[in-house]
């Protein structure tokens, strides 16, 4: 890999580099050959009393200069610096990178393998691979799900027995190995599908009936006819969702949005987007094991309360 | 008040001594504020002109370019006419300096806070301000070398090679690293003409020169004329302010791409950075021999003079930080301090100990003589003022040293299995202590700015704006 697209800028960096090194070593050598007067000024005077010391240059000052030139000759002869020139010790910082990553994957390697031939359910009843996990969730789930695993909104809560996609080991598996793309389409625009404004009214209305919220019931039977219509062949006639889509359960509590009508009324008329990053080729397939295992457990422990 | 060439023009130094302090109180503020943001962080919570990532670059503008800025113009307009015997060059076009820069600084006032910006640090202003910026740059080199032009004596003294320096160097950075394509006036919004590493490598190349020419040669000229004047000792030695002007000058233009180690910026720029950071160590402690060795046999007036002391704890500062920088530099010791408060207690210790207390000291120097008075209407407040700086400058600087070692080391430290032993929040929490003395640091050097102040106000209440005449060269140079 180069980063010259000719031979011209190669040398045009080694020559401009060292010429530029060696005019700072020029510069301090010729100006310490200058004649000097100690204690005595130059004789020129500014503003009265401004004046200048004819002093040499300390010592140990030129002699630092110095050091740091021959230092930096050193470091171009042993480092990539000088063009193309890759270094005596042929070091590369995405070189250091793939070696750091290489040794902490062998080091770590035998730990997952381990855990691998487990199954999930059995991980999770482990308390050694739970902390690993815990670890692995704060490290990377934490920023969008939450320090506690409770979501925000948008974010769904981990804690719960409420699954978008499923709850069993290999459905959370999938989720986090491959990731998901949640979408609800925008009625908005479509008059036919729930009729404007008014119709995503009634239809929010229905569905705030559907999980007991408080609703007006002439507005909701209306909307009752549209959800057959537009809603039914993904949340289900029932509303209660399907998980191979990723619909929610609309007869529950758990609302990943919000529940107030003005809420419902905007996920209705302008859909929702939602993206669960797939981690497989980040985290290699142990990680994304005992990752799983611990969010299934997260889950089961919620269970227990 | 006399317009003749036969005065020194003084206005614009007072203009720009005075708005200087203000500036000063205000861009500290605002640094006070964003630090008690990081303590209280639901302080203006909701209130998105007032969030952290909208007052953060107000702050550094303010102080930087406000703040700074104004220190530099009045000085170099002061050091400029006085050590060339003459007046300076062109009233109005000094005048539109002064005024242009000040529409600069509430422009960014505004703009800042409504969120529109270039995204670039310490250039975030938009096109329409950046034009200004160059007009008024423009105008100030043509002011600051037309004094020279017309000087009376033969030779220009050290103080002007450091002030053109930075005059030029500053107009280049700024031209080259804010091209951008502009799209709408109001909003105002631009396209950088730069894209993907070249864009970093320019910005960096621009951030690092503007702490080498803006916060360095600029204030490395300030030092130059008022060490000596304060002290009454001449300049340690010519021959090392030669090489080290030059040698700074010329290194520092190599040194940004220690910005972005360890980043898409191919190796080999990234070692050459590093390298030149590295021989920039002895041209920057050159220009801190030089002050601080200018005060030989004058050792005594530090004890009972604050002026002095300020001029010279900001050199011990300024000699601390520029060893400090090239350690930075060396790409072992970045993987630890990047992104940590270790660079921001470096950019400080430069920025307060440096920076702010050379310009406090020119400044005290400067009031008394613009207003026709023998000093400061009082010496003990200056005095006060000196001990609360500094005290706030070590608070600020030890509790973000600690912090960022800390959060380096938190970053970085694994556990057995390969995960990270501390989560990100965790290094957060672990920091609050610290961001609280810094908070506090950094209230104790604005209380002393508002000290300074009051005893501004006071000296030049009653006093006389006078412009001292022309003075005549000293004999064997006419």
């Amino acid at each position: 890999m180069s980063d010259f697209v000719n031979e011209f800028w190669n040398w045009y960096v080694i020559i401009t580099v060292l010429v530029s090194i060696f005019a700072c070593a020029l510069l301090l050598w010729v100006q310490s050959k200058s004649k000097f007067n100690a204690g005595k000024t130059c004789g020129h005077v500014w503003d009265e009393t401004l004046e200048e010391y004819n002093n040499p240059m300390p010592k140990w000052w030129s002699w630092m200069f110095y050091i740091t030139i021959v230092f930096s000759l050193a470091y171009l002869v042993l480092y990539p610096g000088l063009g193309r020139f890759q270094g005596i010790f042929g070091w590369s910082s995405a070189g250091q990178h793939q070696k750091e990553v290489e040794q902490v994957d062998a080091a770590v390697k035998p730990l997952f393998d381990k855990y691998l031939k487990m199954d999930v359910k059995a991980v999770a009843a482990d308390t050694e691979a739970m902390e690993m996990g815990r670890r692995l969730y704060l490290t990377y789930c934490m920023q969008c799900h939450g320090a506690d695993a409770k979501g925000s909104k948008g974010f769904p809560n981990l804690t719960d027995k409420d699954w978008l996609y499923g709850g069993e080991p290999e459905q959370i598996v999938e989720t986090i190995a491959n990731g998901r793309q949640g979408m609800m389409p925008p009625y908005g625009g479509n008059e036919e599908a729930v009729g404007g404004a008014s119709g995503a009214r009634e239809v929010a209305h229905y569905v705030r009936s559907l999980s007991g919220l408080t609703h007006d019931s002439l507005l909701a039977g209306k909307g009752k006819e549209k959800f057959a219509n537009a809603c039914a062949a993904c949340h289900g006639a029932d509303g209660t969702g399907m998980q191979a889509l990723g619909a929610p359960n609309l007869t529950d509590k758990v609302w990943l949005y919000g529940s107030s009508e003005t809420t419902i009324v905007e996920t209705i008329t302008k859909g929702r987007q939602n993206k669960m990053p797939a981690w497989q080729e980040f985290l290699g397939e142990g990680k994304v094991h005992v990752l799983s295992a611990y969010v299934f457990g997260l889950s089961a422990a919620g269970d227990k309360k | 008040m006399s317009e003749t060439q036969s005065n020194y023009n003084y206005k614009v130094v007072r203009q720009f001594a005075v708005m200087a302090v203000i500036w000063g109180i205000v861009g500290m503020s605002v640094g006070v504020f964003i630090a008690a943001q990081l303590v209280w962080p639901d302080l203006t919570y909701g209130i998105e002109w007032l969030s952290y990532g909208r007052l953060r670059p107000l702050h550094t503008n303010a102080v930087i370019f406000a703040f700074g800025g104004c220190a530099l113009f009045a000085t170099s307009y002061w050091c400029v006419q006085r050590t060339c015997h003459t007046r300076l060059f062109s009233g109005p076009l000094a005048a539109f300096t002064f005024w242009g820069w000040q529409v600069v600084i509430v422009l960014a006032a505004v703009t800042l806070p409504l969120g529109m910006t270039q995204s670039k640090e310490y250039a975030e202003l938009e096109w329409p301000i950046d034009l200004l910026i160059a007009a008024v740059w423009v105008s100030y080199a043509v002011v600051f070398f037309g004094t020279i032009a017309k000087r009376t004596v033969s030779h220009i003294y050290v103080a002007n090679w450091f002030f053109g320096g930075f005059i030029l160097a500053v107009a280049l950075l700024h031209i080259v690293n804010s091209c951008a394509v502009p799209v709408s006036f109001f909003p105002m919004k631009s396209y950088s003409c730069f894209a993907g590493a070249q864009d970093a490598m320019i910005q960096w190349w621009y951030g690092h020169n503007a702490v080498g020419f803006f916060l360095t040669a600029g204030f490395l000229g300030m030092m130059y004329y008022f060490v000596p004047k304060q002290a009454g000792r001449p300049v340690y030695s010519y021959r090392l302010s030669i090489v080290h002007f030059w040698a700074l000058i010329f290194t520092y233009m190599w040194a940004g791409p220690h910005h972005l180690h360890y980043t898409a910026l191919p190796d080999w720029t990234q070692s050459v950075g590093m390298i030149f950071s590295l021989i920039l160590l002895a041209p920057s402690w050159g220009g801190m021999i030089n002050g601080i060795m200018t005060l030989q046999g004058a050792w005594h007036k530090l004890r009972d003079d604050p002026i002095l002391k300020f001029l010279i704890t900001s050199l011990s500062f300024y000699g601390m930080s520029t060893f400090e920088g090239p350690m930075m530099a060396i790409k072992t010791v970045n993987a630890l301090s990047h992104y940590t408060d270790w660079t921001v207690g470096h950019v400080h210790s430069g920025a307060l100990g440096w920076v702010a207390m050379v310009s406090i000291g020119s400044i005290y120097y400067l009031i008394p003589r613009l207003f026709g008075k023998q000093e400061m209407f009082s010496v003990k407040l200056i005095t006060v003022h000196f001990w609360v700086a500094t005290i706030g400058v070590v608070l600020y600087i030890a509790s973000m040293w600690i912090a960022g070692v800390m959060q380096g080391l938190m970053w970085r430290a694994v556990n057995p299995d390969g995960t990270l032993t501390y989560s990100f929040v965790e290094s957060v929490k672990g920091s609050y202590p610290f961001w609280t003395i810094r908070f506090i640091g950094g209230l104790l050097f604005l209380s002393g700015m508002v000290i300074m102040a009051y005893n501004m106000f006071k000296t030049m209440a009653g006093g006389k704006a006078d412009d001292a005449p022309v003075l005549a060269p000293a004999g064997h140079h006419a």
